[in-house]
């Protein structure tokens, strides 16, 4: 096993979530199609999924094939993208290359992939270079040049469609459906020339990715040590640019960026690691483009670029909602944990005190003492109190309480955090006794064991605090 | 060659296209191109173009939900249209505010998620809604109803008057909005307000150029209104006057090459643009280019003259 392997099995939950996703997104177009279209077609959707999945003949083999390339080329690229927060020039790019592609065709008026490729490329080198030179001599900004590139190479790229389409002579096969993309458009040739594409993309990002690495990250960095960075720039603007051409056939010119984009960004929400976010965006990007051939496979009218997009955004939403990490629903839950928690220990420290009221003469604290103590409402004291007794933090009996053992060291830890972090701030940033209670408040849930102790090699071990207040010690019983 | 470009017919191009048919389209397309011109100069000058763009885009879902629930009924059709466009502008928010993925990002993720949705939608419901996906990508700027005609001049007269009423409101939010809540202004709302109107304009633009061709036509007036003024009111006006020539010429540039007018329109308003590029009076490359010599002889002259 290489250690690359090793490391991606170690980051597995990932990985694992990715397929998870894969399984969840297979499911939902089915269901969907079943409650649409009844029993009768029913059966037709499931011959037309099983026919898909066993690779049923040479049309669904180059679909499966070609998509996974798409979708991999695509991810690949798209992850330096989104680190270069470039996405919305690859919006632009996509669009710009529309002229070049179309021009390409008329040179000598069939689909010569050589010449589709050198016109994508032109028009794309010269989007960029228009984009560079607005933003340099004039007064309008990134946004507002690529809006004007976008918008008027685009606008060339359809006069010259509509052209073209027009036009009684020539083989025009496959140009109607190159601005909404069809994956059952892909033909042998096409293969071969997504394959080359794919691999060139795949050999060039693996020689230079250190320095493409460098300069997506710390660009002032990358100029010290002598990366050629316009260089790696425009290699990149004309690998994407070779990235639209392969994908227009499938995808469609007008969804290509999302492919590139959402992928990418899925990944960067599921890990902080850029090279996984590379290995996940060309997972999610091979998943997201054979789920959308799929399931336009599965009825005729339903175009494929939209669909693999929709597929792309499932994932996204479902890494936004519940990445482990930073996820809206686990955050939301870990946030809800610890405002439990530090109710908890705010309880517990109230108890503390009012033992301490009486200098730990008495084992029970009455219920009413701590109400009024703690100047709430009777009802959310006794709440709080049901919840320490559910954690065994206190035996409930009657009117009154006792604090467990568990309990009693918890409650000491809290204060004893509150006493030492007042102690530091009154010695150490000579902020006055009677201002550090607020601070302390805060930072007694959070301390680390790690301060704690040494907090208490500094104060040593029976300290007393700015109020005149023991500390309580830790390890008394 | 000969076939792509057909005979230059002058009768046809430019004597003949003067009936009520050919200035319906001509009329349509100079409404849309000034609401969007004139709304787009704020959007570039608040750095938002791309929000535009983003908004052509997302505005789709709406359209089509829209059309199926209500049948076509073209009131609740904006309607839709115009939450959808501020749903765009709220979920763009959101998710930059709430994950870790950057403002660019959350842009690209949203409309082109938005714009997908409303392709599938309406291949689904093909029966139901009267759109297809040719008029989401061209726009039916060839038909020009008269309802359609007088909307969009409706909402270009809006437009004008909005701006007109609330130029200072609109100046100072763009330009400096410390100042704006100094002096009393509610930025937040001058915000949602424009975005509102901008959904409103960019449905009326939708249905007659396409989605795509939009953000040519927010962008493209107000960049060369900037190129050739400092005042925003000159640029204003520049604006407009791009609008009109744009969609006037273009509409004869695209009866010359026979393709779509609305593609024309815009090419010919990037051509516009390219123009005043090179020749604005202050700012072009040109007059950069003899300022620049101008200088650099004065200072081989004075270097020379110094003994």
């Amino acid at each position: 096993m290489t250690r690359a392997t090793y490391r991606l099995l170690k980051h597995f939950p990932a990985s694992w979530f990715a397929w998870l996703c894969l399984a969840g997104i297979l499911m939902l177009p089915n269901f969907a199609q079943a409650a649409r279209i009844g029993d009768v077609t029913q059966v037709d959707a499931w011959e037309q999924a099983r026919l898909f999945f066993n690779w049923g003949n040479s049309y669904v083999r180059s679909q499966w094939i070609g998509c996974l390339l798409i979708g991999a080329c695509c991810g690949l690229l798209g992850s330096f993208i989104v680190v270069r927060r470039m996405a919305l020039m690859g919006d632009m790019l996509s669009h710009a290359v529309l002229p070049g592609i179309v021009l390409g065709f008329l040179w000598n008026l069939k689909k010569d992939p050589i010449l589709l490729l050198v016109g994508a490329i032109i028009a794309g080198l010269v989007a960029v270079g228009f984009v560079t030179a607005l933003k340099r001599t004039t007064r309008l900004k990134q946004d507002a040049s690529l809006g004007i590139v976008l918008g008027g190479f685009y606008a060339i790229g359809i006069c010259l469609l509509s052209m073209v389409q027009r036009m009684q002579t020539g083989d025009k096969s496959g140009l109607s459906n190159i601005l909404i993309g069809s994956a059952a458009a892909i033909s042998d040739s096409d293969l071969w020339l997504i394959g080359i594409v794919t691999a060139i993309s795949a050999i060039l990002i693996f020689i230079f990715f250190k320095e493409l690495v460098v300069s997506s990250f710390d660009p002032a960095f990358a100029k010290s040590i002598g990366v050629p960075e316009r260089g790696l720039h425009y290699l990149l603007m004309a690998l994407l640019s070779f990235a639209v051409v392969i994908s227009i056939q499938a995808v469609g010119v007008v969804l290509v960026s999302a492919l590139l984009i959402i992928p990418a960004a899925t990944a960067t929400l599921l890990t902080h690691r850029f090279w996984l976010v590379v290995v996940l965006a060309v997972e999610f990007g091979m998943i997201s483009a054979v789920g959308g051939a799929f399931t336009s496979f599965l009825r005729s009218s339903l175009p494929t670029g939209p669909l693999m997009i929709l597929v792309a955004a499932t994932g996204f939403g479902l890494a936004f909602l519940c990445a482990p990490e930073s996820g809206l629903i686990p955050r939301f839950v870990r946030r809800r944990a610890q405002s439990a928690r530090i109710r908890r220990e705010n309880s517990l420290k109230a108890i503390f005190h009012q033992l301490e009221s009486e200098n730990f003469s008495a084992e029970r604290v009455d219920i009413a003492d701590l109400v009024n103590r703690r100047q709430r409402e009777e009802e959310d004291v006794l709440r709080e109190i049901q919840q320490l007794a559910k954690h065994g933090f206190v035996e409930l009996t009657g009117e009154s309480l006792r604090l467990t053992d568990t309990g009693w060291r918890k409650a000491r830890q809290v204060v004893r955090n509150h006493r030492l972090w007042e102690l530091y701030l009154t010695h150490a940033a000579d902020i006055a006794p009677d201002h550090v209670h607020d601070d302390a408040e805060k930072i007694e849930h959070v301390l680390g064991e790690e301060v704690v102790r040494t907090l208490e090699a500094r104060f040593g071990e029976e300290a007393i605090d700015p109020h005149g207040r023991e500390v309580p010690v830790a390890s008394q019983s | 060659m000969n076939e792509l470009f057909p005979p230059f017919d002058a009768y046809a191009i430019f004597v003949e296209p003067w009936s009520w048919g050919a200035w319906k389209i001509r009329l349509l397309a100079m409404f849309v191109f000034i609401s969007c011109g004139l709304a787009g100069n704020y959007l570039i000058l608040r750095r938002m173009a791309l929000v535009g763009d983003a908004m052509s885009h997302s505005v789709l879902p709406g359209i089509v939900i829209a059309f199926i629930i209500a049948r076509g009924n073209h009131f609740w059709v904006v309607v839709g249209a115009i939450l959808a466009g501020l749903a765009t502008s709220a979920l763009i928010e959101w998710l930059n505010k709430n994950s870790r993925v950057k403002q660019d990002v959350a842009i690209g993720v949203t409309f082109t998620t938005l714009f997908a949705l409303g392709v599938v939608l309406i291949n689904v419901f093909a029966g139901r809604v009267h759109l297809d996906a040719d008029c989401v990508l061209y726009g039916d700027v060839e038909q020009a109803p008269v309802a359609k005609l007088i909307q969009a001049g409706v909402i270009a007269v809006v437009t004008i008057l909005l701006v007109l009423a609330f130029f200072k409101e609109l100046l100072v939010t763009s330009f400096d909005p410390t100042l704006a809540s100094s002096m009393g202004i509610p930025a937040k709302w001058v915000h949602y307000g424009l975005m509102g109107w901008l959904s409103v304009v960019v449905v009326s633009a939708f249905e007659a150029v396409g989605s795509i061709m939009v953000v040519g036509m927010l962008i493209l007036p107000g960049a060369t209104g900037l190129l050739l003024s400092e005042r925003l009111s000159r640029v204003m006006i520049a604006s407009v006057i791009h609008a009109v020539l744009s969609s006037f010429l273009g509409y004869h540039v695209g009866l010359w090459l026979d393709c779509k007018i609305a593609a024309a329109m815009v090419s010919t308003g990037f051509l516009l643009f390219i123009l005043a590029w090179l020749f604005s009076p202050t700012q072009g490359l040109v007059s950069q280019w003899i300022t620049r010599s101008q200088l650099r002889n004065h200072v081989r002259e004075a270097a020379l003259a110094e003994p």
